[in-house]
């Protein structure tokens, strides 16, 4: 299957293209060469609900009948997984670009935007989380870290590492574990680090793909400014699509800073760590593929790299793996959709992935992206498996393997 | 159509409140305000009334921290104008505040009268009264609180409206129109309103300053002496463990009280 | 000024509420302490035998009238107004439910007099009347000193036991003629009942209730296997009901049931005062929440921050070995 030229999309005027203006942006002048071949919904994990998957959604951009698109709900089950991305011949951004702004308007459309949803959206932009907690308890993990966290706001001196956190790290039960390992690997590498602490807000990366480049455009502003405040060499961040978020949108506001995801950051480390891992992690593990840091990115090798480095560890292939990876089901909105998905009687795609976890007789479900913890735990718990397999974050691994 | 809707800013829980250096008002350091739940809920019913019927929807809110986002909110999500009442002290009780409103309701040229007038049944900082009878008493109007439904009959100006009642019952009353509601939920979920669509409407749209009228009303409060945390009587046993002890432990506590 | 304090009944469909009993209750504290007679009042259509149970006061003032008849806050304010300011009683206690909710602010603003809402109590402390209000739902209280004569107290439920507030003699009742009313513009058409065909949940001995933190809607699966297990019914607070998870039958709370069952089991429920209003009664309370500072565990008896879908089904097996256990002995 022929893919895309690199399936990535380019910095871009996130703020200034739309709908009505694709034509002036290379981007959005792709989005004409369209052949209408259909990889795109055949590859779409929600292909067979979608009235209009991708391929539908230009045809009827071309016939000037798209309102009909926003009308419908079709492109809420849209995960945003980037697999019609990076299937398509014509190396058209689908999930970057063209489909964010036609959820835009399908949420402006929508008779009612599903509760949850809109809780989420709501909550993202008020307190910058989603989950609606006070940014005042945004480091509340700090105090049970066991290592010093350097929090800028208190002690802004320059530093090396920025390192940002982000919500689900910083506030969810099981991202607070994610957030104490990686804490605690920075700190037994000897790395000068900090974080944004209370003044960190989402990148916005999720809200955008769910049909808010609004949003996503305040939290811009926003994390640039808290950026500038700060003296910094690198940023290392835990959550591949804030990556996304730095990587391909910010730099329209000056984003230049040196920019790692927390697994390709200790893949280049691989070397001094391995000395440190003291226990044995002896167990089959499979490595789910994020779709940001995988698919969208390519960092295929990087992860693997890291789990084979782990004594005892018997790497195995799930059989959709790397570009072909299945989506946990929580992008693009998705994770605040579960409820509107089963009553729709979508399958979720996390006990989709999480079947094929099992079938591969690992013990340990490995995964680089905080949204994918909850929602595969979730699926074991509902397909009846928490006793067969775990599920483990790369950096909860490290952490145990070197008794930190 | 012509309603209004009274929105007033409260302090938002989400934040820890806490207990200012005077022990009776708020410490306002890390206070935020949010726009009181049922006024939003006011809000959708007179954006699905206009809907419906056509005519305009006001806004009209007291000046508070935060208040231009949520008139901005609602003029995005539908209201044609919003109005704000500025040059007042900061945070006036509910007696203070509708006093104020509705002098400054006679003094914008073509609002009064109104075929409704909706605000929130309640609000969490409602202390010395309730802002849709106080609105109704001052200017004579009829009220209703606690209302679900609001179905108007344009031609002989009356609304069918549902007021909640305990045990899941519901009242249906014919009131005569001009009328004050108090609105507890509007018939639909408040609607969800893209922050491009919020920030379009700060570019293209204005908050009209109105200045708050003098006097009081003369409403008789009474002295706050203190505010305080509430005194918990008393606190749950916590039964702690893995989930598989926690049930043990509950089942033997049901046993002993003979319900298992 | 009388020496005074009136406590008005609340009348709904034709019965005194437990409410009216807590507030007599309450007033004859306040009474005593203060030296004076305790009033009720008692207004609505045909309703002076209900003035029977009311013998906590020393005597009952009853105003009828069909305008009275249906609840209508406003017309109730006007009927009781001119007797207040003709009868002057120093302080009048007003039951804040969904049936009364306005009426305290527009009986003060008819009366020009001060009106404390959200009390939860009211005692004299160094011979003045302080009153304690619950606000910001319930993350703090507020002391307040109504000036007086006459203020207007809005009290919520719970503020003393109805039991206390029930008197075994009858009451002397004094009729007042209701002055001319104005024609309302409000009238009542009737009541919808909730829907027929399910269960009463106030009648059960066991009561599974979720909240918000079940977080959808498949998750309560897991409150029906328990409350099954367990010989009992779901129900639910105000949010889960709003988002159509379950009937309007089954919420509890202010605007729903109020249960006293056996044992009620809150699941993801965070305990805001609306909620507890309807279950604090519950002979056993267990609350389940992963935030410990959860209002609910001020309420409950015992507790767990444990995570709803792991302790549910837990509870579930448990209690269904034990039940086979039992069966097997």
């Amino acid at each position: 299957m022929a893919t895309a030229s690199h399936g990535v999309s380019s910095p871009l005027v996130a703020c200034e293209i739309g709908l009505e203006n694709l034509t002036q942006f290379p981007e959005g002048r792709r989005v004409w060469t369209c052949i209408q071949c259909g990889t795109c919904a055949g590859t779409c994990p929600y292909g067979e609900m979608m009235q209009y998957p991708p391929r539908r959604v230009i045809g009827m951009l071309s016939a000037g009948e798209l309102d009909k698109v926003f009308n419908s709900d079709s492109l809420l089950n849209c995960v945003a997984c980037y697999a019609c991305t990076a299937k398509c011949p014509r190396g058209i951004d689908l999930t970057g670009i063209l489909l964010p702004l036609v959820k835009e308007q399908v949420l402006m459309h929508l008779s009612q935007v599903p509760p949850e949803l809109q809780k989420a959206l709501e909550n993202t932009l008020r307190h910058g989380n989603p989950m609606g907690e006070s940014p005042r308890k945004r480091t509340a993990w700090v105090k049970t870290a066991g290592v010093p966290v350097r929090i800028l706001p208190e002690d802004p001196r320059p530093v090396d590492v920025l390192w940002f956190v982000e919500c689900y790290s910083a506030y969810h039960p099981r991202g607070q574990d994610n957030a104490r390992a990686t804490a605690k690997i920075l700190n037994a590498l000897g790395i000068d680090f900090a974080i944004l602490g209370n003044e960190e807000k989402c990148a916005g990366e999720c809200s955008r793909l769910s049909g808010e480049p609004g949003l996503f455009n305040s939290l811009m502003e926003y994390n640039m400014l808290v950026f500038e405040k700060y003296k910094f060499s690198r940023i290392v961040t835990s959550c591949p699509h804030a990556y996304d978020a730095f990587h391909y949108r910010y730099g329209v506001l000056g984003f230049k800073y040196d920019l790692l995801h927390i697994v390709p950051f200790l893949a280049k480390y691989v070397d001094r760590l391995k000395p440190m891992l003291k226990r044995k992690t002896d167990c089959k593990v499979t490595y789910h593929d994020s779709c940001c840091l995988g698919r969208h990115n390519h960092l295929y090798d990087e992860p693997r790299r890291l789990l084979q480095a782990l004594p005892g560890v018997k790497l195995v292939e799930m059989v959709h793996n790397r570009m072909n990876t299945i989506c946990c089901g929580g992008g693009g909105g998705g994770m605040w959709l579960d409820t509107y998905y089963k009553a729709k009687g979508n399958e979720r795609l996390s006990e989709r992935r999480v079947k094929e976890a099992v079938a591969t007789g690992a013990d340990v479900l490995a995964v680089a992206c905080p949204y994918e913890i909850s929602r595969f735990e979730d699926a074991l718990k509902v397909l009846g498996y928490e006793k067969k397999m775990v599920v483990r974050d790369i950096v909860e691994l490290y952490a145990d393997a070197m008794e930190v | 159509m012509k309603i209004v809707v009274l929105l007033k800013m409260v302090p938002d829980v989400v934040e820890e409140l806490e207990i200012g250096a005077d022990g009776k008002s708020l410490n306002t350091e890390y206070l935020r305000m949010i726009t009181n739940e049922p006024d939003n809920h006011a809000l959708e019913e007179a954006l699905l009334l206009k809907e419906k019927h056509s005519g305009t929807v006001t806004v009209v809110a007291l000046d508070a921290p935060e208040v231009d986002d949520a008139l901005f909110t609602a003029l995005a999500k539908g209201a044609d104008q919003a109005f704000k009442i500025t040059d007042g002290d900061g945070m006036l009780g509910t007696c203070a505040g509708a006093y104020r409103l509705v002098q400054t309701l006679f003094t914008i040229p073509g609002l009064l009268p109104a075929d409704l007038i909706l605000t929130g049944a309640q609000a969490i900082d409602d202390l010395d009264g309730l802002t849709a009878p106080l609105i109704s008493h001052m200017l004579r109007l009829p009220e209703l609180g606690i209302v679900t439904r609001v179905d108007v009959n344009t031609a002989n100006a009356t609304a069918k409206v549902v007021r909640e009642f305990p045990g899941g019952v519901r009242g249906e009353y014919e009131v005569k129109l001009p009328a004050v509601l108090g609105i507890q939920a509007a018939e639909k979920p408040p609607r969800y309103v893209p922050v491009a669509k919020v920030r379009a409407a700060m570019k293209s749209q204005v908050i009209q300053s109105v200045p708050a009228p003098q006097g009081d009303g003369g409403f008789r409060s009474s002295p706050v002496v203190e505010m305080t945390k509430p005194k918990v009587a008393g606190h749950a046993q916590m039964l702690e463990g893995p989930a598989e002890k926690i049930a043990d432990q509950f089942c033997e506590i049901l046993a002993t009280h003979g319900l298992l | 000024m009388a020496q005074e304090i009136w406590v008005l009944a609340e009348q709904w469909k034709g019965q005194i509420s437990d409410i009216t009993y807590e507030l007599l209750a309450l007033g004859d504290e306040l009474a005593t302490a203060l030296g004076v007679n305790l009033q009720a009042v008692l207004l609505g259509k045909q309703v002076k035998q209900l003035a029977q149970s009311l013998g906590k006061a020393s005597s009952v003032l009853c105003m009828e009238h069909d305008a009275l008849e249906a609840p209508v806050p406003e017309v109730f304010a006007q009927a009781l107004a001119p007797v207040v300011r003709a009868r002057n009683p120093q302080l009048v206690l007003i039951p804040l439910t969904n049936v009364t909710l306005e009426l305290g602010s527009l009986l003060a603003a008819k009366l020009d007099a001060p009106y404390v809402n959200s009390c939860k109590n009211a005692r004299l402390v160094d011979g003045k009347l302080r009153t304690r209000s619950v606000v910001y739902g319930g993350k703090l209280e507020v002391l307040v000193n109504p000036p007086q004569p006459l203020a207007i107290l809005g009290i919520l439920p719970g503020a003393r036991p109805a039991e206390q507030g029930r008197g075994e003699k009858a009451p002397a009742v004094e009729e007042v003629r209701v002055d001319s009313l104005e024609i309302p513009a409000i009238r009542l058409h009737g009541y919808i009942e909730p829907e027929a065909g399910d269960i009463d949940i106030s009648k059960q001995d066991v009561l599974v209730s979720v909240g918000r933190g079940l977080q959808n809607k498949d998750n309560l699966a897991l409150a029906e296997e328990l409350a099954a297990a367990l010989g009992g019914a779901v129900c639910g607070s105000r949010p889960v009901i709003d988002q159509g998870w379950l009937p309007l039958s089954r919420q509890v709370g202010k605007s729903g049931v109020v249960v006293k069952p056996k044992l009620y089991l809150a699941a993801g429920i965070s305990g805001a005062p609306e909620h507890v209003e309807g279950m604090k009664n519950s002979d056993l309370i267990f609350a389940i929440n992963t935030d410990p500072q959860a209002p609910i565990f001020n309420v409950a008896h015992y507790g767990a921050t444990a995570d709803v879908m792991d302790l549910l089904p837990a509870l579930t097996e448990a209690a269904r070995n034990r039940k086979e256990a039992k069966s097997h002995a």
